[in-house]
């Protein structure tokens, strides 16, 4: 089973040459988890396509400021939508595992995009 | 939906949390989705399909096998389909001109053509090409000569076609994988012609 992946409008991925292309190594987990998830029954595809939608359709009317466009953070955020819609896993849950993950020390393998706050604690010194 | 210091967390880490969350939850196995985003990324499109039409035109023999068996040829090269799809491999020439539609909307050989364009799927598309091709294909950017013969196969769950397109002029001392990237979907459908880069 395979999902029904979007070839065109808005909720369909970026492709080149008909191949789904990833511009970072996140986008194309977040696009493994859902398809993963949906593959095992988690959610219906229609369910997930829908909140998607929803996503684009309300950055469209109200871009958050600056924000560049970025499909998969769209998607991203359609997937964290269904799954707590059922309760699976809240929004809170996400941001604060995710502000965890942000206190891992420099040179760990993170992308690192985010600040670092100068007085960062160094669990381990190197 | 979210508002305010969660969206500005980046979404590589957002990601990362999801998925140690669902981890911890049991609800998806690390393996399983590696191997799903491993096949999305490098089996599903139509790079299989490029790479057998770039074979085609630098092997003569692998050429003349794939037009008498088009299933076994394409299965030398490791692209085996889900379901047990026998491909038929019809060539474009100057003079003939083949075009696939799938009257029934559901037959395409995805494992060498990655997921059908939307048009495929489109009654429009289904009913008018096989009614009027030449002028369906003009509409699609594709003018043929009178004097092209254009044929219409119909793909089915039982055969799915696939165009060897004509190699274009210009592309003599292109190797196999100079000519990979050329060949589009849309070319081994037969609704455009492959173009010199």
């Amino acid at each position: 089973m395979s999902a029904p992946l979007d070839v065109g409008g808005p909720a369909a991925p970026p492709r080149s040459n008909g191949e789904l292309v990833f511009a970072e190594p996140w986008e194309g987990r977040a696009f493994g988890m859902a398809v993963t998830l949906y593959e095992a029954g988690a959610f219906t595809w229609p369910r997930f396509q829908a909140a998607l939608i929803a996503r684009i359709a309300a950055w469209e009317t109200a871009p958050a400021g600056g924000e560049h466009w970025n499909y998969y953070r769209h998607w991203l955020g359609a997937l964290e939508d269904v799954l707590a819609d059922g309760g699976t896993v809240l929004a809170e849950e996400v941001t604060a595992r995710a502000r965890t993950l942000a206190r891992r020390p420099i040179g760990h393998d993170h992308p690192d995009d985010h600040d670092h706050p100068d007085d960062h604690d160094h669990p381990h010194p190197h | 939906m979210t508002t305010g210091s969660t969206e500005r967390i980046p979404p590589a880490l957002r990601t990362e949390a999801l998925e140690q969350l669902l981890t911890e939850r049991g609800l998806i196995d690390p393996d399983t989705m590696d191997r799903i985003i491993t096949t999305y990324e490098t089996n599903v499109g139509p790079l299989n399909g490029a790479k057998v039409v770039a074979r085609a035109w630098t092997d003569p023999e692998y050429r003349r096998w794939l037009l008498d068996d088009g299933t076994a040829a394409i299965r030398e090269l490791g692209y085996v389909g889900r379901q047990a799809e026998h491909i038929v491999v019809v060539e474009n020439t100057a003079t003939t001109h083949n075009v696939v539609v799938c009257t029934l909307c559901s037959c395409y050989p995805w494992s060498v053509l990655g997921l059908p364009p939307s048009w495929y799927k489109d009654p429009a598309y289904r009913a008018r090409m096989v009614r009027e091709p030449r002028r369906v294909l003009s509409e699609m950017g594709l003018d043929l000569a009178d004097d092209v013969r254009i044929t219409v196969h119909d793909s089915s769950s039982e055969v799915r076609w696939l165009v060897l397109p004509e190699r274009p002029a210009g592309t003599e001392g292109l190797t196999a994988e100079q000519l990979v990237p050329l060949v589009t979907r849309d070319a081994m459908v037969g609704v455009a012609k492959v173009k010199a880069p």
